[in-house]
């Protein structure tokens, strides 16, 4: 018993996160923050916080970080709780998520009741398809749609009206087809997805391009274009949705920072500088390479203008599928 | 092949690698006893560690912690019926019983001897058979899927039998209809939330079993003292403890069972939608039903072939899981994706290629599977007498204790207040329910299988364009169901049956 106990409590200590405390050394920005996590521990939140805390703290930007844990309402909870606390010293982590789930009613809040920071990283989306399939292309994919769009039936790993959904139905309306009619199959996760299209149950699957760029390096799926403006150094043959024949779209499933509401501007300006000289240190680069991170910064007011058109976008493609 | 064998057994045999072996299995199995931290959250633990180490060393590491976490998950099953992941809940089934009758140590030496043959079989067959199963993993489609967990709710059958098969099919629907709390995956509506925000994510299986195996078996003991005549017997059981002793006929019993169940865990495993819950549910109610009247009406009070059946095949189950991870690059569960992470956090992409590309990585998984078995079954052979002593501790000390652990391990997961009352609610019902003499072991499997089944279900019928004919038209579902039909109808129309014979004989006879 006594062995448990002592993994019990070492256990514990990890997971409410010791106090690291590192050596100030002139180029501290600030001296402590207190992150807050919306969902539980291991979780994507949970890696994003621990690991840009751990990157700010051993770089020495940051004199000390404690994270704090608290799920509940799809990360409702914790989204009051810093309201009602306004503690200056919170960084509370979030992601693309906020902006649906408050669309959706999930949580009276919105992005609008906090103090946007900044985006740190990100992914796009992927319109991914079986190597053996015989659609070749977004064109052919898109002329199989139009002819008859039950016959293409798009997998996800999100459930219907999640992230993986609107990214199908963002796609093919900007295409000029009739986002409602997208069939779209939700699995319970993205790995089960990829097994669901490898089975030939589903015709298309969208993903986010990180895993998808793995599986095609693989040669086992091909990716049919991706949500971004430009096309990405990591794939450089394949397509952008916007150039495919899907004008117009842009998606990026972000994750980043949020602070109380009515933060003073010294205080915003701290946090914003320390974010972005975090991105020059070996220790970011160390923390980022390991979890696969790919770097999309948008501090400050150009992450509230981001966030304000994502919502526009989502909203209208919520209403238009009826999920409004 | 025998040539990659070596390259891998030179990998896992250096003395550096070894003490990783070593320690993982150690702090797997202390981090696997803690009601709430699984094989999941130990990998998750230790991906910092093993960052800093080089792949090989790494997902050695790894591995020893997945193997020492199932493990050591089985040992709070066993000893306090407090299964902190779903694929052990099976192994409290007759663990429990048979720890109570103070055979603990002999039911930690049996989990640990099943564990290790599902564990060696899995990797043998992972050996010979990934690239071929591979292919297998890919056969089964969503409608497969379903009919499948149908097959798995079959397993209640099992409980059935004790009993009253009416109260059994009650509990099954209880749970079946607490796992459509949350939201609705196929259209995004929330269903039977109360209206409150803790209940969109539905209810979670850790809270659930902890609540009413765990919780409300420490109230039991409150509710109902012991009497002094059963102080007595338990005192003398307690002397025995630590016994390992497994008796010739015992080996005898264990032995096809093992055979059986590590085959069929291995397959089970193998497919990405399955995994090591429903092979341990399918080789418990196989074995049961194998078993025969005699022997099977002693599963669920401490049948060895019950405690050995889902031990060996969740086992070889999370064995099985590395084919679709190494072969195809697909994580067919929580953990396998957690190991997925971190392969690619080391420039390694599992995938068709990988057995090529990267053999010495490749091998050194498999080989480390067996090195994890081995090494995890002589570090803790020793150990059993002194966990199993754990059980002789007086309750006013454990009663306190394994409340104290069940409910700070729901708590460490979610770090919700809310989470706490549910399941002192639930402990609540449990404990009536078993003053009423319901048995609570169907509820938790419906509750599992249920979410599972439906999201299949709602996703062939999505697919298919809400046409039922799948049922018919695929021929492996349709093989599944009929399985499925003859497990559960032949044992109940065998008695009619042979009730109508006799009733025929003698009427002939009168005329």
């Amino acid at each position: 018993m006594f062995k448990k106990l002592t993994a019990a409590v070492a256990a514990s200590s990890l997971m409410l996160g010791a106090a690291s405390v590192a050596l100030a050394d002139g180029h501290k920005v600030v001296d402590e923050i207190k992150f807050l996590i919306p969902g539980g521990a291991g979780g994507g939140w949970d890696g994003t916080a621990r690991g840009t805390g751990e990157a700010l703290t051993k770089s020495g930007l940051v004199g000390g970080a404690t994270y704090e844990n608290m799920s509940g309402g799809g990360g409702g909870k914790a989204i009051a709780h810093i309201i009602e606390t306004k503690d200056q010293d919170t960084l509370m982590v979030n992601s693309t998520p906020i902006v649906i789930r408050s669309l959706q009613g999930v949580f009276p809040q919105s992005f609008r009741d906090l103090t946007p920071i900044a985006g740190t990283i990100g992914d796009y989306g992927a319109m991914v398809v079986h190597k053996g399939s015989d659609i070749g292309d977004m064109q052919t994919l898109l002329a199989n749609y139009a002819s008859d769009p039950s016959s293409i039936a798009i997998g996800g790993g999100s459930v219907a009206g999640g992230m993986d959904h609107l990214i199908a139905a963002l796609v093919m309306k900007n295409a000029g087809a009739n986002p409602i009619e997208v069939k779209y199959i939700p699995y319970d996760a993205g790995g089960k997805a990829m097994a669901g299209l490898l089975s030939g149950e589903i015709a298309a699957l969208t993903t986010g391009f990180g895993e998808a760029i793995e599986l095609a390096r693989q040669g086992e799926v091909n990716i049919l274009c991706v949500t971004s403006t430009e096309r990405l150094s990591a794939a450089p043959d394949t397509p952008t949705c916007d150039e495919a024949g899907s004008p117009g779209t842009s998606f990026v499933n972000w994750r980043g920072f949020f602070a109380a509401p009515g933060l003073d501007d010294a205080k915003k300006a701290q946090f914003v500088e320390a974010l972005e000289k975090m991105y020059d240190t070996p220790e970011w680069a160390a923390v980022r390479d390991r979890m696969g991170w790919v770097e999309i910064y948008n501090p400050g007011d150009d992450f509230v203008k981001f966030l304000e058109g994502q919502e526009e976008e989502i909203g209208a493609l919520m209403r238009e599928l009826g999920f409004l | 092949m025998l040539e990659g064998i070596l390259i891998g057994l030179g990998t896992a045999l250096n003395p550096y690698n070894l003490v990783f072996v070593v320690v993982g299995c150690f702090v797997g199995t202390f981090i696997g006893m803690l009601p709430g931290l699984g094989p999941m959250s130990a990998i998750a633990l230790m991906i910092p560690i093993a960052a800093g180490l080089d792949p090989a060393a790494g997902i050695i590491l790894m591995a020893a912690v997945y193997y020492g976490a199932i493990f050591g998950g089985s040992t709070s099953s066993i000893l306090i019926n407090a299964p902190g992941v779903a694929s052990t809940v099976a192994t409290s089934f007759d663990g429990y019983p048979m720890a109570k009758q103070g055979k603990a140590g002999k039911a930690l030496a049996i989990a640990a001897y099943s564990s290790f043959s599902g564990g060696v079989i899995g990797a043998i067959l992972l050996l010979i058979a990934a690239p071929f199963l591979a292919q297998v993993s890919l056969a089964f489609h969503s409608t497969d899927y379903f009919a499948l967990m149908v097959l798995g709710l079959t397993a209640v059958a099992a409980f059935a039998g004790q009993g009253n098969v009416l109260k059994a099919m009650l509990m099954t629907v209880v749970g079946l209809m607490l796992s459509t709390v949350g939201t609705d995956q196929t259209q995004g509506v929330q269903r039977f939330t109360l209206g409150m925000i803790d209940l969109l994510d539905g209810v979670s299986f850790l809270l659930l079993v902890m609540a009413t195996f765990a919780l409300s078996e420490a109230l039991m003991a409150i509710l109902k003292p012991k009497g002094d005549a059963d102080r007595l017997k338990e005192k003398e059981a307690s002397s025995n403890l630590g016994s390992m002793k497994i008796e010739k006929e015992e080996v005898k019993e264990m032995a096809p069972v093992i055979g059986r169940s590590s085959i069929m865990g291995f397959i089970i495993g193998v497919l990405p939608g399955a995994g090591a819950t429903i092979a341990s549910f399918l080789a418990y109610g196989t074995e049961q039903r194998l078993a025969g009247p005699e022997k099977g009406k002693l599963f669920g009070k401490g049948s060895v072939r019950g405690l050995s059946a889902p031990e060996t095949a969740n086992n070889a189950a999370a064995t099985g899981s590395f084919v679709p991870l190494l072969t195809l690059g697909i994580p067919g569960s929580g953990t396998t994706a957690i190991m997925l992470g971190a392969l690619i956090g080391y420039g390694i992409q599992p995938g068709p290629r990988l057995y090529l590309d990267q053999p010495a990585v490749f091998w050194s998984v498999i080989v480390s599977m067996w090195i994890g078995n081995i090494v995890l079954l002589v570090l803790n052979l020793p150990l059993i007498p002194y966990i199993a002593k754990i059980l002789a501790i007086p309750s006013r000390f454990l009663l306190p204790l394994i409340l104290f652990f069940s409910l700070i391990g729901v708590y460490f997961v979610s770090f919700n207040t809310f989470d706490i009352q549910l399941m002192i609610i639930f402990a609540v019902a449990a404990v009536a329910l078993r003053l009423l003499d319901f048995p609570l072991a169907p509820m938790i499997l419906g509750f599992i299988l249920g979410g599972m089944m439906e999201d299949n279900l709602r996703r062939a019928l999505l697919i298919n364009d809400n046409s039922w004919s799948f049922l018919w038209e695929r021929e492996l579902t349709l093989t599944i169901l009929a399985i499925a039909a003859l497990t559960l109808f032949v044992p109940m129309l065998l008695p009619l049956y042979q009730r109508w014979r006799k009733n025929a004989d003698r009427a002939g006879e009168g005329g």
